[in-house]
Order: structure tokens, then sequence, then C-alpha cells
């Protein structure tokens, strides 16, 4: 060859010229997938409230999705209310919006509410907006709450259909970056049944909700009011912040619930 | 003559057991720590080490004359990084399912000391076909060590294999755990990855004396 690669200006150039060829690559793949990569992730989100809400197409051990492609419309089917809560940072209600209000005023679906923002808008002393997914399923009424936190290494999150009395009727489970084999375990058909049945509050009725303890005693979990679930070996702190995700983030939930009971 | 030359064979065998990444040239001992308590986690992650290595080892080669040696490390960085990013980004858009069980393994390939070894140590002076075989091979050398490993800490750790109970129900206590069998919680943890990988080489070094450094 008869360039000198060993020169400054080559190197110099070279590197220019890479950073660009990498970057047109990787800028144009990004948005040539991203509507396709929304579109996904929208319909995992409607996945996840069916899932929770006993929609789903589960076998024996393993937890399966109904498929994307029925997905939207069993959302339509099953899910009849999305009403959202405004709280302030203390967690007092403001107000409460029917689907159609919040759709009017922000032209986007309940359901798509980024839990993320809303936990740093209340952090920073800001409103918060809790969405909060009601569904019909053979009779029965569930009351699906999204949850957010943060695990070992990245975000972890999840979907909890409630009934009235708050007593978990489903739980749904995912993260970002969990050790595989350990934390990555919160999405395990085992971990996620645990909490059915399930009661956050304690017997007088104040909230506690449900907590990932080791050792309780009681690992077939038939005590469903321990507020306890049994948790993962070599799995602490993914454990840990899910307890931490349900205690902050459906404790919002409560003055909701106490007013569904005294109408 | 077949396909591969006899040196050409080399290539794809030496690295799986004499000139094994993982316990003769000790590289990729982290990701074979964090990922190896589950037999399935193995596999994936073996497979997707064995794309990013071939294609990876190829651009490489094929760049070789045209890297200035003095960027050359971040120039490899830089393919990893583009590889696998173009990979997550493909299966999100149009495998969305698999794309959630790799998203996990995505930065560990990326800081996966046996892709840049192979670059720096092999495709960095050689052709692209013979790049690509040793990519190939090395690949199939750590996939050999992660699946004994993940092997070894799900069966004596959970009592499963592939997810599958296979010695019984602890909580029930059937099958081995009925004459007071337990699962062992420590071979869960990463030192024990460590432990087994250290008995591989123990093993391997009996046999082969010539493995032995004085």
């Amino acid at each position: 060859m008869a360039v000198n690669t060993d020169k400054n200006s080559y190197t110099v150039i070279f590197a220019i010229g890479m950073v660009i060829v990498v970057g047109v690559i990787l800028a144009g793949l990004f948005s040539y997938t991203k509507p396709m990569i929304t579109q996904n992730e929208e319909i995992e989100k409607q996945q996840n409230i069916l899932y929770a809400m006993g929609v789903n197409e589960n076998d024996e051990t393993s937890a399966i999705f109904v498929s994307p492609d029925v997905a939207p419309d069993e959302f339509e089917k099953f899910v009849k209310e999305q009403i959202v809560i405004t709280v302030d940072a203390s967690g007092k209600v403001i107000k409460t919006q029917t689907r159609e209000e919040f759709k009017a005023e922000n032209n986007k679906e309940p359901y798509l509410i980024d839990i993320k923002k809303q936990k740093s808008n209340a952090k920073a002393g800001e409103n918060r907006l809790l969405p909060l997914f009601i569904g019909q399923r053979e009779g029965k009424t569930y009351y699906v709450a999204p949850i957010y936190g943060k695990g070992l290494w990245d975000a972890i999150w999840g979907y909890i259909a409630l009934d009235e009395n708050m007593v978990v009727q489903g739980a749904y489970f995912d993260h970002k970056g969990e050790t595989p084999g350990l934390g990555a375990n919160i999405k395990q058909r085992y971990f996620m049944d645990d909490f059915y049945g399930e009661h956050l509050l304690t017997e007088n009725g104040t909230f506690q909700g449900i907590a990932v303890a080791k050792g309780n005693a009681d690992p077939k979990n038939e005590d469903k009011t321990d507020n306890e679930v049994d948790a993962i070996a070599g799995a602490t702190i993914t454990g840990d912040g899910v307890s931490a995700m349900i205690k902050s983030d459906l404790k919002l939930y409560k003055p909701y619930f106490d007013n569904l009971k005294s109408n | 003559m077949g396909l591969l030359s006899k040196k050409d064979t080399k290539l794809i065998t030496d690295p799986l057991a004499d000139n094994n990444p993982i316990t003769i040239q000790v590289l990729g001992i982290c990701s074979a720590l964090a990922i190896t308590a589950e037999l399935e986690a193995s596999i994936v992650m073996s497979i997707s080490v064995l794309f990013v290595m071939g294609v990876g080892n190829v651009v490489i080669s094929l760049m070789r004359n045209i890297i200035p040696s003095k960027i050359r490390i971040i120039a490899q960085l830089i393919v990893v990084a583009t590889l696998v990013i173009i990979v997550d980004l493909v299966l999100k858009a149009f495998a969305y399912e698999l794309s959630k069980t790799l998203s996990v393994f995505v930065g560990l390939i990326i800081t996966n000391c046996i892709i840049m070894g192979r670059f720096e140590a092999f495709a960095l002076g050689n052709g692209p076909w013979r790049s690509f075989l040793d990519g190939i091979g090395n690949a199939l050398g750590y996939a050999v060590i992660l699946v004994i490993v993940g092997f070894f800490r799900e069966l004596l750790g959970s009592g499963t294999l592939l997810g599958i109970p296979v010695l019984g129900d602890p909580i029930e206590k059937t099958g081995l755990y009925a004459i007071g069998y337990e699962n062992n919680g420590f071979m869960l943890l990463s030192p024990m990855a460590l432990i087994v990988v250290g008995i591989i080489i123990w093993i391997q070094r009996t046999r082969n004396k010539d493995l032995v450094e004085d």
C-alpha cells in the first residue's frame, strides 16, 4: 500500500472518515426502524396490561403474551376504561380524568404515559399523572396500575392488577438489564405468580405493600395476608427494587380505592 | 482437498481445547462469570458472540491495511459497537420478542475481551477467510466453556436444566430432595463460576502437560 498509515494527518482523516461513515449508517438505520420499534413498544405495553389482568396464552410453566397481531383488538375489548389521576408531589389527588378527557387535552392514549418521567416530575416537586386501566374479564373488574423503579443494574417496571380491596389479581414484571439467571428471573412465572392473591393492605386497612423477603418461612406462599412473597436467591437488590416500586407507586392509588369503596 | 486446508481446520479446532480463549488465553472471564447461572443464558450469549466474532473479524481483516496503528483499538471498538447496535436495531424492528431476550447481552458483547483480543491478535494480521475461521473457532471455544459452566451452575444451584426441573421439586420434597438433597444456592453466585472454570483448567492441564508453565 502506498499510503503511509503512520502519518498524523492520515490518522486524523481516517478517524473523521470512520466516524462519518458509522454515524451515517447508524442514523439511517435508526430513522428507518424507529416507527416499527415504536409500534412494537406500544403493542408490548398493551400485552403487558392484558397479561396482568389474565388475558394471556400461559401454558403450565412459562409466561406467554397474546400475539402481537391481536393485542390491539384484545386491548380495546378487555380494557373498558383508562383513567388518569393527577396528584401533586405529596400524593394529594388534584383531579381525575377519563380517557376521552385526557386524550382531548394531551392528544395521546393514557397507556402511553411515561411512568419514569412522571416519577421524576414528582421528585422535582411537580404534579404526577397516575394512569389506571380498568378491565373487565369474565364478569370481574381488574384495576391495572403501572409501577416503575430500579433494580441492580438498570430500570425495572411492571403492571399490577388489583381488585376493589387492593388484593393482587395478577402481576407482570420486566427489566432492562438485570443479571440473567438471577435478577432477570423476576419475569418468570414462579416469581410473578406468587403475587396472586397477596394483600397490599394490612388487616386494619393501612397500606403496607408487598415485600420480596428472604427466608420468610413461607416458601410455598400459602399465607396471602403476610404482605410478603419469597425472594429469588442471589437477586437481593432486584427483589428489594420490586418491593420498593410496589410500595412507592401503588400507595398513590390508595385514595382512589378508598373512594371506590365509600361510593 | 476439502473446503478447509489442514491449517484452516486448526484455526477452528485449536480454540476448542489447547488454545481455549477462556481457560488458556484467559479472555472473556467477565461474561463467563456474569451470565452462566442458567444454561439458556449461556447458550444465547454463545450464539450472539459467535455472530459478532465471525463478522467482526472479517470486517477488521478487510480494513487491516487502512487502519492507522495509533488508533487501532478505538477503530476496533467502533466496529464491535456498530455491529452490535445494528443487530439490536434490526431485531427490535423485526423480531421484537427475540430482541428482548438478547437486550441484556448487548452491553456484555461490546465489552467482551475475547472479541477485542482476537481482532488485535489475529484479524489485524490475516486475510478475511482465515480471520473468519479464527473468529468462529474462538467463539466456539468460548461457547464450550460457557455451556459447561452454565450446565453445572444451573444443575447444582437450582436443580433445573434449561428451566426444567430434573432433580425433583425442592418445595414438595420429591425426587432427590426426598432423601435430603438440597440445592446449593452458592452455585448461583459469580465466585462459583470462577471455581468451576478453575476446575476445568485443572483437568485440562493435568491431561496435557504441555500447557503447564514453569
